[in-house]
């Protein structure tokens, strides 16, 4: 079976101001499909820089990270973004909605830059967005959505285009305990399948027990898998 | 992606209006001091384009511009007559006579004399009387403006405004009586005096003594006579200057351009017009797109192409561009329009809209620049900074 995430002796290091500063220090993380695995380790120990190779929306300096089968770093750039387009789902810690758009409009992005006309996009994107309990505020802007109803705006983006990774950075920390329950109930229900794979950053560890795998890193390397 | 640029742009009504206000003020100031600027230019040859009929002008080779007045004697008409491929000439005198008004000041004015026969010459547009009335005995056509505030009798009351002068009033040019039997509307002159048609005799009479007082020949080509040919005969048979109506407009143009403070003294503040201007649409502009870097971080994240930011970033310029240039030459053409009949000097020609519009798309252009190469450098990964 292939996995869905599969990296090897993965290094990145970063270039500030001279002083080289090693966020990933030989990585070595497969990641199956159906599975929800977390990734969690304090601060600066390199969480955020692995969700980002793995998204392919950095470039790793050495090693391999495959998705599906597939070496994204090798990709020419243009075949990457298509690639992210189609089969990467994003939810961020600050939702990173945007605020001129109503609800609909900001699920639909994802399939806008998937090619997908205007008017069939956002009647999808009231679908997903009644999947994840808010097809009566299709017309919402973010400002008239609270934090919990944010972040499931920004789950039914992630979802709306069917993509088989999706990558939350700290989808919790920014809400209350319930509001925070409430959408990992959903990313595990509503997300997660057999042709998928979640991959999830934390420091919430109120939100453990939803994982079917936890990572924990420090100083750039995993630590523990278990 | 056009529809979430636009949204993008319009969404925060603030901003947006910021950054039409912006541009729509960099507009206005790239096109109104400009305007004002060639409104004042266009004064100094102001009496060459309100003569309309001569095709060529014809003085004495040492004139510099219009009002440099070196005069010819008579004689040199005639010589001009005579010259094959002119129509006609015709004498033109003018000078700056004092008028006595009535309250006992004097006034400094323009006084044309125009052929006594064909009064050819004459002023552009009569509001009141006709042109032939100069023919009337002691008889003076004045212009609008003139008659309405420098040449007018002293108001009724105490610092009220002049009482206009009128048909059948009189004024006192050198001690000679004259009749005003006509209103004219002439364009303003650079010095804004006056202006005081008359024949060419009674100019002469007004005038003082002097052997020479022919400052002008006009002249009107033959039909099908090739004008800058005609000129060149001209000055080789007579000796005198001549130049076509284009071309004494900018001998007298850049006689003031070089010789005046006007160019350097309105240059630089069209040219602070035009990088204030600048600086504060491109400015705002820019600021635009560093307050909204996250949200294109988010759609570069996604999968969206530096292509597609470029063309969302192209299409927020050139649409708050179109806007706030359209404004802001409007409310210039507005304040020209306001201000058409004050003493203010306007003009506001296709060139100067096609300046400013080509100003404000570069403005534009450069911050939508300045702010794609932000994009396109920009780390996707910031989206998952808090």
């Amino acid at each position: 079976m292939v996995a869905a995430v599969r990296c090897e002796k993965l290094v990145k290091i970063y270039d500030t101001g001279g002083q080289k500063v090693i966020a990933l220090n030989g990585i070595d993380l497969s990641i199956n499909l159906g599975e929800l695995m977390m990734l969690v380790g304090p601060s600066g120990c390199g969480k955020t820089t692995l969700i980002s190779v793995i998204a392919g929306i950095l470039d790793q300096d050495s090693g391999v990270c495959e998705l599906f089968g597939e070496n994204v770093n090798a990709m020419r750039s243009k075949d990457k973004l298509q690639f992210r387009a189609r089969h990467i789902g994003f939810v961020f810690q600050a939702f990173n909605l945007l605020p001129s758009l109503n609800a609909a409009e900001n699920v639909s992005i994802p399939l806008l830059i998937n090619g997908v006309k205007r008017a069939e996009a956002e009647r999808l994107a009231i679908k997903v967005l009644e999947q994840v309990g808010l097809g009566d505020r299709w017309k919402s802007f973010p400002s008239q959505l609270s934090g919990g109803q944010q972040q499931r705006v920004a789950i039914a983006r992630a979802l709306v285009h069917s993509p088989r990774l999706i990558v939350c950075d700290e989808p919790t920390s920014a809400l209350d305990h319930v509001s925070g329950h409430n959408v990992m109930t959903l990313l595990k229900e509503v997300a997660l399948h057999q042709d998928r794979a979640l991959v999830i950053v934390t420091h919430d560890a109120r939100i453990f027990e939803f994982a079917d795998r936890i990572a924990q890193m420090d100083d750039g390397h995993v630590v523990k898998i278990t | 992606m056009n529809h979430i640029a636009l949204k993008m742009l319009m969404g925060d009504t603030g901003k947006y209006v910021g950054i039409v206000m912006g541009l729509t003020f960099a507009s206005l100031i790239m096109t109104q001091q400009p305007a004002i600027f060639l409104g004042i230019m266009a004064r100094t040859y102001s009496f060459i384009s309100d003569t309309g009929l001569p095709d060529i002008w014809v003085m004495d080779e040492k004139v510099q511009f219009i009002d440099d007045i070196k005069p010819l004697q008579d004689t040199e008409l005639y010589r001009v007559r005579g010259i094959s491929g002119v129509a006609w000439a015709m004498p033109m005198y003018k000078g700056l006579l004092k008028a006595r008004l009535a309250n006992g000041m004097f006034q400094t004015c323009n006084v044309v004399g125009l052929d006594d026969t064909t009064l050819i010459g004459g002023p552009p547009i009569m509001l009141e009387g006709k042109i032939s009335d100069l023919r009337r005995s002691d008889s003076v056509i004045i212009d609008v403006d003139g008659a309405k505030e420098k040449l007018g009798k002293p108001a009724l009351t105490p610092n009220g405004t002049p009482v206009p002068l009128k048909i059948g009033d009189s004024l006192e040019l050198n001690d000679h009586r004259a009749i005003v039997v006509g209103i004219a509307k002439v364009t303003r002159t650079f010095q804004s005096q006056p202006v005081i048609y008359t024949t060419y005799s009674r100019a002469k009479s007004y005038a003082p003594r002097e052997r020479k007082l022919l400052s002008f020949v006009l002249v009107k080509a033959a039909q099908g006579q090739n004008l800058h040919e005609l000129t060149r005969r001209i000055r080789e048979k007579t000796g005198l200057a001549a130049y076509t109506r284009n071309e004494f407009i900018e001998l007298t143009y850049n006689y003031f351009m070089k010789n005046t403070g006007i160019p350097i003294n309105f240059g630089m503040s069209v040219l602070l017009g035009f990088i204030v201007g600048a600086a504060i649409a491109g400015q705002t502009f820019y600021n635009f797109t560093l307050e909204n870097i996250r949200q294109f971080g988010v759609l570069k994240a996604m999968g969206t192409s530096n292509w597609t930011l470029l063309r969302m970033i192209l299409l927020q310029a050139v649409l708050v561009g179109s806007i706030g240039y359209g404004m802001g030459v409007g409310l210039t053409a507005l304040f020209g329009y306001a201000m058409r009949h004050s003493i203010l000097a306007f003009k506001f020609p296709w060139q100067l809209l096609l300046f400013s519009g080509v100003g404000v798309s570069l403005i534009c252009m450069i911050a939508a620049l300045i702010s794609i190469i932000k994009v396109i450098r920009l780390e996707p990964a910031i989206v998952f900074k808090s």
